[in-house]
């Protein structure tokens, strides 16, 4: 019984993904996009730690962590560069 | 017992998650996208993260996921305002519905 109930949060989550990506291809502007890729590492968190949960290893549970910090930084320095500015202003 | 309130919980949290990118996909504008894609993914993978403490009950997968927690709290508001602030000075528009500006009001009363 659990395991049909988590293959629903894995296809709800595809679809969250599935969405984000296709804000990435179609948003009209840089920002649109760079709010896609925001969205997309914080639903993929999600998607490792329900992972390392299902199957029980432990490790993915780093790789969420690691995941939201690029994440993170990745969307600082878009930001960053949208603005127009340097990293150290 | 603890399954089945772990696996409601993270069910709740795929709803939110998907309340949130059906958001980003039908709003109007880069700023709703962002406000309504923001919050709602954000409280989505916090439920989601507790329902797998609460799913797997061994202390470092707890500490992971509270540790995972606090970072995603931490830094997905701020990297929601920078890029709201990096849409804005980059000069995209608002919606043409929109009834104010504020931060435009204040840049302009200042130079």
């Amino acid at each position: 019984m659990p395991e049909i109930l988590f293959n629903l949060v894995y296809i709800g989550l595809l679809i969250c993904c599935a969405m984000c990506l296709y804000r990435v291809g179609r948003g009209p502007t840089a920002p649109d996009r760079t709010v896609a890729i925001d969205i997309l590492g914080i639903v993929v968190v999600g998607f490792a730690a329900v992972l390392a949960v299902q199957t029980g290893k432990e490790y993915l549970l780093n790789v969420a962590i690691a995941w939201a910090l690029l994440s993170f930084i990745g969307t600082i320095a878009l930001a960053k560069h949208l603005e127009g500015k340097g990293f150290d202003e | 017992m603890s399954n089945a309130i772990g696996i409601a919980i993270l069910g709740i949290g795929v709803l939110f998650n998907l309340m949130g990118c059906i958001g980003l996909i039908r709003l109007p504008d880069v700023y709703n996208r962002l406000q309504a894609a923001t919050k709602c993914v954000t409280l989505g993978t916090c439920l989601i993260l507790i329902g797998a403490c609460i799913l797997s009950g061994s202390v470092p997968t707890v500490l992971k996921c509270v540790i995972c927690i606090i970072f995603v709290l931490i830094t997905s508001p701020t990297a929601a305002h920078a890029l709201a602030r990096g849409a804005h000075t980059m000069g995209v528009k608002l919606w043409e519905k929109s009834v104010i500006d504020q931060y435009e009001e204040e840049k302009g009363s200042q130079s």
